[in-house]
C-alpha cells in the first residue's frame, strides 16, 4: 500500500491496517530479537576463540620473559624495566595462590556435593549438650565457593593483561622505546585512562553486593535449600524446583499456585499501568490547559502525594480501608449511622484486587501527571502557531498534534511502567500483604504477585529459597525479554548522542 | 457567534475546575485526615467513631519524642538512626552515580556498551532476590551482630545497612547519564583542546553546569533509607533499638502495638512525612528539571 492510498483511508481502515500489520509485524520483530540474542552468543564465542588464538601467537612469539610471564605474572614487566606493575601482578598471584590454598580449594572441592559432614554431638553426665564436629553449612559453602569462582575470574582478567602487558612492553623494547615512569601512568589515569578511575569503586561495591548474591541465589534455585529438613545441608537438585511450578500434574499445588499468581500479576500489570497513564494523562492535559488558573497550585496539590514517603501513605491506607476504618466511617454516614463494616483489604478476592487497583490509581497517577506536564510544556510553540494559522480547530490540533506527539514520547515509558508494575511490591505489601488468604495456594492469597509470592516463600512462615530464587528467575526472564525489545526499538536508544 | 463560543469556553473551563478540585479533593484528604488524627484529643479512630476530631493536643508528638524511650519503642533513636544512614548512603551513593554516568556519557573506551548492558540485565532481577544472600554476606562480614558495637560505638547493624543502601547506586545511573549526554559536546572539546584533562572537564565544566541533576540525585539517595522497610527490617531482625523509622512506624500498628500505638503512628508518619514533603517541594524544580531533562527525550 503505498502513503498516498494509506492517507485515503478513513479512520477505521487506518486502524484495521495498523491492526494488522503489528501482528503481521510481530512474529519478525521476535524473530530478529532472539536472532541478535544468537548472535551476541555467537560474537562471545568467537571473541574467546580469538582470544586463545592471541593466547598462542603471543607464546611463541615472545622472548623467554614473556613466556615466563605464562606462570609467574609480571616477569616480563620487570625484565623490560617496568617494575612497580610487574611486583603488583606477581602480588596478586602470590596473594592468589595463599588464597585458594588457606580458604578457596576446599570449598571449590566441596563444591559438588554441597557437604556431606553432619553435626556431631555428645552428651556429658549432666546431659548438655558438647559439639564434637560442626559439620558442614552447606549454605556457607556454596556462597564461599561462589567468591572463590568471582575471584578466580578477576585473577583470570589480571592474567590475560599480565600476558598482553608483558608483550607490549618487548615490542616496546624492540623498537627502542623505554617504558613509561609511574609519574605518568598515574598521570594518565585523570584523563586517558579516567574511566577506570571513575569506575573501580563503583564496580566493586556492585560486584560484591549485587553480583556475588546474585550469582548465589541464581545456584540456589537449582537445591533444595528450605527453612524445613533442608536447612544446613541441602543438595544440587537440577531443574527440580522449576519442574515443580510448570508442572501441572506432578505437582498440582505449586504448579496452580504459580500459573494462577503469574495471571493476577499480569491483569495487575495491564490494569495498573493504563489506568494510570490513561487517568494521568486527562489529568495532565486539564491541568496543562490555556486559560485554566492555579496550574502551578494544581500541579502542587498532586506532587505532595509523590512527596510524601510511599510507605506512610500506603500503611496510612491500608489502616483507612479496615473495618473500622475512616472510609467505612464515612460510609456509615450515608448508611443511616449504620457501619457497613466493609472489608475492603481482606474481604471477598474480587473486592480486595479492585481496592488494590483504585489505590495504586492514587498512588501512581501524579507520577504521570508529573512526567506529562514536562512532555506538554515541551511540545514546541510553533507547532501550534502554524496550526492555527492554517485554520485548525482546538480539537484538530489536540488529536493531531498533542496526543501523537505525547504518545510517540511516552511510549518507552509505558513499557517501563509496566515491568515495575509487575515488580510492584510495596503497594500489594503494605495494602493487603497478599490477603485474603487461598487455602489452594501454596502459602499465598488471592492479591499476591509474583514477587510479594517471592517475598513470602524467603521470609514468611514456610521457606522454600530454592522454589524462591526459581520464581525470580522467571520474572527476570519475563521482565528482560519485555525490556530488551523495547530498549532495542527505542529512539533514544538508537540515537543516544542526538542531543549532544 | 463569538458569545457563544466564549460561553463555551468558560463552561468548559468550570467543568474543568470543579473536577480537579475534586480530584484534589481526594488526593489530599487522607493526608488531612493524617494530620489531623495526629492531633486528635479525644481517643483514636479505633474507640471514637467520628471522622473529624474535636479537641485538638500536641501530646502525641511529646509521647513520640519523650514517652516511650524506656520501651522498645524508642522513636528519637529510630529519627537518629534513619538520619545517620540517610546522610551517609547519601554521600556514597551520590559519588557512584555521578561518576558512573559521566563516564557512560562522556568517555569512550571498549567495555563501555558491555558493561551498560550488563547493568541494564542486573537492574532486571527483582531486587530481594538477592535479599537472603546479602544477609548471609553481611552476617559472614559481622554487620548484622547488634551485641557488640564496632569501635566501640558504631552499631554494626547501621554499617550493613548504609553498605546495601549505597553499593548498588551507581546501577541506577540512567537518568544522569541522559542529564549528562544533552550538555553539549563542544564544551568538552574546547576544553580539552585548551588542555583540560578529563578529570579537570568532569570537575570544572560538567558538574557545575549539572546542578539540577545533581540536587535531584543527592535529594533521592537521602530519601531512599527513610522510606525501604524491606531490607532495614531483614538485617535488623528483632533489634528494636537500631530499626528505622519506616519499620518503625510498620512495628506500631501490628496487633500486638496497635491498640497502644495508633495516635503515635499517626504522628510519627507526620514527623517523617511533613519535612521530607517540604524538602520535596522546595526542590520539585530541579526534580522535573532533572526528570524531563534526562529521562525522557523520546
Amino acid at each position: 500500500m503505498t502513503y498516498v492510498e494509506y492517507k485515503m483511508l478513513n479512520p477505521m481502515q487506518k486502524f484495521a491496517y495498523n491492526f494488522k500489520k503489528f501482528f503481521k509485524n510481530a512474529p519478525g520483530a521476535i524473530g530478529r530479537f532472539f536472532k541478535a540474542v544468537g548472535l551476541a552468543i555467537v560474537h562471545f564465542f568467537v571473541g574467546i576463540g580469538k582470544g586463545f588464538k592471541d593466547f598462542g601467537v603471543t607464546f611463541v612469539k615472545g622472548d623467554w620473559a614473556t613466556k615466563l610471564s605464562y606462570v609467574i605474572f609480571g616477569v616480563g614487566d620487570i625484565h623490560k624495566g617496568k617494575y612497580y606493575k610487574g611486583i603488583l601482578y606477581f602480588l596478586v598471584e602470590v596473594l592468589y595462590v595463599l588464597f585458594m590454598v588457606f580458604f578457596g580449594g576446599e570449598y571449590i572441592y566441596k563444591l559438588p556435593t554441597l557437604g556431606t559432614a553432619t553435626k556431631v554431638v555428645e552428651y556429658d553426665e549432666f546431659g548438655f549438650e558438647k559439639v564434637l564436629d560442626h559439620g558442614d553449612n552447606s549454605m556457607i559453602i556454596l556462597l564461599y565457593a561462589t567468591l572463590t569462582i568471582v575471584v578466580t575470574i578477576v585473577v583470570f582478567a589480571v592474567y590475560i593483561s599480565n600476558i598482553k602487558d608483558a608483550y607490549r612492553h618487548q615490542i616496546m623494547r624492540q623498537n627502542g622505546e623505554k617504558p613509561t615512569s609511574l609519574k605518568v601512568d598515574a598521570k594518565e589515569f585523570l584523563d586517558g585512562k579516567y574511566h577506570i578511575t571513575l569506575l573501580s569503586f563503583p564496580i566493586l561495591m556492585i560486584g560484591i553486593f549485587n553480583i556475588l548474591p546474585l550469582i548465589f541465589m541464581i545456584l540456589i534455585a537449582f537445591t533444595n535449600y528450605n527453612g524445613k529438613e533442608h536447612l544446613v545441608m541441602f543438595d544440587w537438585v537440577g531443574m527440580q524446583n522449576f519442574g515443580n511450578l510448570l508442572n501441572v500434574v506432578d505437582s498440582a499445588r505449586k504448579a496452580n499456585t504459580f500459573f494462577g499468581i503469574a495471571g493476577w500479576t499480569l491483569i495487575w500489570a495491564i490494569a495498573a499501568t493504563f489506568s494510570n497513564y490513561i487517568l494521568g494523562i486527562i489529568v495532565a492535559l486539564m491541568i496543562n490547559k490555556k486559560g485554566i488558573k492555579l496550574k502551578s497550585l494544581f500541579r502542587t496539590m498532586f506532587v505532595i502525594t509523590i512527596a510524601v514517603p510511599q510507605f506512610v501513605s500506603l500503611l496510612l491506607m491500608s489502616q483507612m480501608l479496615t473495618q473500622d476504618g475512616a472510609f467505612n466511617i464515612l460510609l456509615s454516614h450515608f448508611n443511616g449511622g449504620v457501619n457497613p463494616r466493609i472489608d475492603f483489604l481482606a474481604g471477598t478476592p474480587l473486592m480486595a484486587r479492585m481496592t488494590v487497583i483504585i489505590v495504586n490509581c492514587w498512588v501512581g497517577v501524579p507520577y504521570t501527571i508529573l512526567s506529562m506536564s514536562g512532555i506538554l510544556m515541551n511540545i514546541p510553540e510553533d507547532l501550534y502557531e502554524s496550526a492555527r494559522i492554517d485554520g485548525a480547530s482546538p480539537f484538530k490540533t489536540f488529536t493531531k498534534i498533542t496526543l501523537p506527539y505525547m504518545i510517540f514520547v511516552t511510549t518507552p515509558q509505558l513499557i517501563t511502567q509496566f515491568v515495575g508494575n509487575i515488580n510492584n511490591f510495596n503497594v500489594i505489601f503494605l495494602l493487603t500483604g497478599g490477603k485474603p488468604s487461598n487455602p489452594d495456594y501454596h502459602s499465598a492469597g488471592y492479591t499476591d504477585i509474583l514477587v510479594t509470592w517471592l517475598y513470602n516463600l524467603s521470609m514468611g512462615e514456610q521457606k522454600d529459597y530454592g522454589l524462591a530464587s526459581a520464581i525470580g528467575i522467571l520474572v527476570f526472564i519475563i521482565c528482560a525479554t519485555l525490556s530488551l525489545i523495547v530498549y532495542n526499538n527505542s529512539k533514544s536508544m538508537k540515537d543516544e548522542e542526538a542531543f549532544s | 457567534m463569538i458569545k457563544s463560543y466564549k460561553f463555551r469556553r468558560n463552561l468548559a473551563n468550570a467543568i474543568i475546575y470543579i473536577i480537579l478540585g475534586v480530584m484534589c479533593l481526594i488526593w489530599i484528604s487522607p493526608f488531612v485526615y493524617l494530620v489531623l488524627h495526629s492531633l486528635r484529643a479525644d481517643g483514636g479512630v479505633l474507640t471514637n467513631n467520628a471522622l473529624l476530631p474535636k479537641q485538638l493536643t500536641f501530646q502525641h508528638f511529646i509521647d513520640l519524642f519523650a514517652g516511650s524511650t524506656s520501651s522498645s519503642l524508642n522513636f528519637p533513636k529510630w529519627f537518629m538512626n534513619t538520619f545517620v544512614v540517610a546522610c551517609f548512603s547519601c554521600v556514597i551513593s551520590t559519588i557512584s552515580v555521578l561518576a558512573v554516568s559521566y563516564t557512560f556519557s562522556r568517555l569512550r573506551f571498549g567495555m563501555r556498551k558491555p558493561l551498560m548492558n550488563i547493568a541494564m540485565i542486573l537492574g532486571m532481577f527483582p531486587g530481594f532476590m538477592t535479599m537472603i544472600a546479602m544477609y548471609y554476606l553481611l552476617k559472614i562480614m559481622g554487620l548484622t551482630d547488634p551485641t557488640h558495637e564496632l569501635f566501640g560505638f558504631v552499631e554494626r547493624q547501621l554499617v550493613g545497612l548504609v553498605l546495601c543502601y549505597s553499593c548498588g547506586a551507581g546501577l541506577g545511573f540512567q537518568i544522569s547519564k541522559g542529564f549528562f549526554d544533552t550538555v553539549p559536546r563542544a564544551l568538552d572539546e574546547a576544553a580539552t583542546i585548551d588542555g583540560a584533562t578529563k578529570n579537570q572537564i568532569f570537575w570544572k565544566i560538567i558538574l557545575p553546569m549539572s546542578k539540577p541533576i545533581v540536587v535531584y540525585t543527592v535529594l533521592t539517595s537521602f530519601i531512599g533509607p527513610w522510606t525501604d522497610f524491606i531490607l532495614a527490617k531483614i538485617i535488623m531482625g528483632d533489634t528494636h533499638e537500631n530499626y528505622t523509622v519506616a519499620i518503625g512506624l510498620q512495628l506500631m500498628i501490628d496487633p500486638d502495638h496497635k491498640t497502644q500505638y495508633f495516635q503515635q503512628f499517626m504522628a510519627g508518619s507526620v514527623v517523617v512525612a511533613v519535612p521530607i514533603t517540604l524538602l520535596f517541594l522546595k526542590m520539585q524544580k530541579y526534580y522535573v528539571g532533572g526528570v524531563t531533562a534526562g529521562g525522557v527525550k523520546g
